[in-house]
């Protein structure tokens, strides 16, 4: 007999749409699209691949090709210390105080340590989503919906960027049917890091996506401005002072004008006797100066001059050094007012130009990013131990260490397990969904194999890793680098 | 090409695993004679997948006059637990997950001495019993988010002998839309020939119901162009007591044909026992 983990040779072609499996006696023909008779290999535009190994994370040495064409997999590279199995794929156990599927021992300077791996149910679980933008998306509590169907709500706004609340069990479960599995698959492709388009009541449509730029109303957001007009006039005011009179910072939302702003007035600058158009706010504040479009600082304005309503000559002088910029650094150009108090443009200045870089520099990327949360408080936790407040207290004190797929989480302070995390640092494809509905989240808790006897864990069903992977199918991955690993001595 | 698997599972059990079979085997007695047991079982399995495909057109045909002449131990067993039913539209495939765990209990037995042993391939479970050795089974009804929904408890007394349980949701393919349809029988063969049968007549036409031709999911599905089920929404009361009232008809023709023992139905919550006594079944729902 051999190794389980055999990987077929080769897939021969019957037709352009049907493929012959030979991974097994059954000789399968397997068409675009279907899976063969054992469910594990599947027709993927043509080729033959394998259907939802275990997902085993390694570091150090490369990961090791899964199915790589004509290579069976040996399974000999792996080595506890260096080898993390992850919930992925691990599936979980009914019912629930059956040991989890995998309970696993590796060895660190000399101290055993265990990993209890398994696949959470998440009915109580939903996704926080931050889009980078100041535009308006919606008001806050406004319904966000997908095919009509709402899925979550606008949720308090944070500084530069819009925040969405979506999911829960509400919507999951509380609602009706399509409700519910509308949401859930919204879920899945967001925590899978997919995109889905939105609408938001009374509101825009946005496209969002885990780690790209959001597509609000069918315009891509490329990146966040530094701070409002006002808030770039506040940071680099003192960075200008001497080198520039009047600094204007154009912008669809505040507009800054340098030495009206309270930050001007502080560095005793003389007023320059420029008055912007639209709505004073406060002083060297200006609402609406513009309409929103694509020209300088998300105005529909291309020559910057055309905000100037006027230039007070009792205040103004010929010589007087102006600059205006937009609120990315994007649009920038410098001006002298001539012996007529009239804006000759000339070129930049090398302080000016400098500051003007850092405006550049300080605008981010714009990204949507998403963060699940959900409660792995529940029943999941007799597959773990015997006693699951324990378990609870044990993450508590930092004696467990909890991953999702090897991403590491914040847990809540409070009662239960409820945690929080990045989709972005966890392996692709890491969520699944039963028809509940509800999610499904790989989650793994670690720790010395001491705490896991005193915590009352399944201490007799704890194997080593290496048997762990002779057992079952699996695909090997390289470690992701940002993440810690979470196997502490 | 791979060849068969074996593996130990925790709790000293068997796995083996060749191509689309997975079994689980576990064996209680003499650590002598279960170590025997689960090398001459092991042996024995490497040649089931290989000779059961050598006779795959055979067994994939629709079952009728006159009886199909198969050579495989496993063959037969699949043709003979079919043979009953071929009135209505079957292929002796029905049966195979049933038949090979039938197979595989004999090889696990031959020459031992063991209290209690079962062989479980994939959810159908050929079952050896003696005096106070009793095994009990849990069922659920969704393969995808497993509730235990009933257990039975079964005994050397019992002729019960085999447990096989059918439903759309599972990994063979249905013409019909029950949840879960399990079955007992004195084989796990006839138990999965039964179960498939009883799981295609609970059903009912209803829009919330979607069906595809079976070649269309599966390429090299035995059941050709006919519709299987692929998705079923929430129906109303009265059309899942409708399916389950013609299942449970099925059944209990059966039943009373003597090929079954009970059959326990179950679709989108309501639940149905066919049984002579159903003091066998305690439903924890």
């Amino acid at each position: 007999m051999r190794d389980p983990e055999d990987a077929p040779e080769s897939a021969e072609p019957i037709t352009g749409e049907v493929i012959r499996c030979d991974a097994c006696p059954v000789l399968c023909r397997i068409r675009q699209g279907q899976s063969g008779a054992c469910d594990r290999y599947a027709n993927e535009d043509g080729k033959l691949v394998r259907l939802d190994p275990l997902l085993v994370l390694q570091r150090g040495s490369p990961a090791v090709p899964f199915l790589e064409a004509g290579k069976p997999w040996a399974g000999n590279l792996i080595s506890g210390a260096d080898t993390f199995i992850t919930g992925i794929g691990a599936t979980t156990t009914y019912p629930d105080y059956k040991p989890a599927p995998f309970i696993v021992s590796s060895k660190l300077g000399g101290v055993d340590v265990v990993t209890v791996v398994t696949e959470g149910i998440f009915s109580y679980c939903g996704l926080k989503v931050k889009i980078d933008t100041d535009r308006f998306l919606g008001p806050e509590l406004a319904a966000v919906r997908v095919d009509g169907e709402q899925i979550g709500h606008v949720t308090t706004a944070e500084y530069g960027s819009q925040m969405l609340s979506l999911g829960g069990v509400r919507h999951l479960t509380g609602g009706s049917k399509k409700e519910g599995n509308v949401t859930c698959d919204a879920m899945l492709r967001l925590a899978n890091k997919q995109a889905v388009e939105v609408k938001i009541d009374d509101g825009a449509s946005v496209v969002v996506q885990a780690g790209v730029a959001p597509v609000v109303n069918g315009e891509r957001e490329e990146r966040m401005r530094v701070g409002c007009g006002s808030a770039t006039i506040g940071i680099f005011a003192k960075q200008w002072h001497g080198h520039a009179d009047e600094v204007i910072v154009v912008d669809d939302h505040i507009t800054g004008v340098l030495t009206e702003h309270q930050a001007g007035r502080f560095l005793d600058m003389p007023a320059a006797g420029i008055r912007v158009r639209g709505r004073r706010s406060t002083p060297g504040r200006y609402f609406k100066v513009a309409d929103p479009g694509l020209g300088w600082g998300g105005t529909d304005i291309t020559d910057p001059l055309s905000i100037i309503e006027k230039i007070d000559p009792r205040k103004a002088w010929p010589g007087m050094r102006l600059l205006m910029v937009s609120t990315t650094g994007e649009d920038a150009e410098w001006f002298v007012l001539d012996e007529n108090l009239v804006p000759v443009k000339q070129s930049m200045p090398g302080p000016i130009r400098t500051v003007v870089d850092r405006i550049v520099e300080n605008c981010e990327p714009a990204l949507c990013t998403v963060l699940f949360m959900g409660g792995a408080g529940g029943s999941l936790r007799a597959g773990v131990t015997e006693n699951p407040v324990r378990l609870t207290r044990s993450v508590k004190d930092l004696i467990t260490r909890v991953t999702c797929g090897g991403a590491p989480v914040y847990v809540w302070p409070g009662g239960g397990i409820t945690l929080m995390v990045d989709v972005l640092r966890m392996p692709d494809r890491s969520f699944g969904y039963v028809p509940t509905p509800a999610l499904v989240l790989p989650i793994e808790f670690t720790m010395t194999l001491d705490a896991y006897a005193e915590m009352g864990g399944h201490v007799d069903r704890v194997v080593p890793i290496a048997q762990a992977l002779r057992h079952s199918r699996f695909k090997a991955e390289a470690w992701r680098g940002e993440n810690a690993w979470p196997v502490q001595e | 090409m791979s060849g068969a698997a074996r593996a130990m599972l925790p709790g000293n059990r068997l796995h083996l695993q060749h191509g689309p079979i997975d079994l689980v085997i576990e064996a209680w007695g003499q650590p002598q004679e279960v170590a025997l047991a689960y090398e001459q079982a092991s042996q024995r399995f490497e040649d089931i997948l290989p000779t059961l495909v050598s006779e795959f057109a055979l067994l994939r045909a629709p079952l009728g006059d006159p009886y199909p002449l198969a050579r495989g131990p496993v063959a037969r067993r699949m043709i003979s637990a079919c043979w009953p039913h071929r009135a209505v539209f079957i292929t002796p495939m029905a049966a195979v997950a049933g038949a090979v765990a039938d197979e595989m209990l004999a090889a696990l037995l031959a020459g031992r001495s063991l209290a209690k042993a079962y062989v479980n391939d994939g959810g159908d479970i050929a079952l050896h019993l003696s005096d106070g050795h009793p095994l009990q089974a849990g069922i659920a009804n969704d393969p995808q988010r497993p509730q235990l929904a009933a257990d039975v408890r079964i005994d050397a007394a019992s002729p019960v002998r085999g447990i096989a349980t059918s439903g759309w949701r599972g990994r063979s393919q249905s013409l019909g839309i029950a949840d879960a349809v399990t079955v007992l029988a004195r084989s796990a063969a006839a138990a999965d020939a039964a179960a498939t049968l009883v799981a295609n007549a609970v059903d009912v036409e209803h829009p919330s119901i979607r069906r595809l031709p079976a070649r269309d999911v599966k390429h090299d599905s035995d059941l050709g162009e006919r519709l299987v089920t692929v998705a079923v929404e929430e129906l109303p009361a009265q059309a899942i007591a409708s399916a389950l009232s013609s299942g449970s008809a099925a059944a209990a023709t059966m039943l009373d044909a003597g090929w079954i023992e009970a059959a326990y139905l179950s679709l989108q919550g309501q639940t149905r026992v066919v049984a002579r006594t159903t003091h066998e079944w305690r439903l924890s729902a």
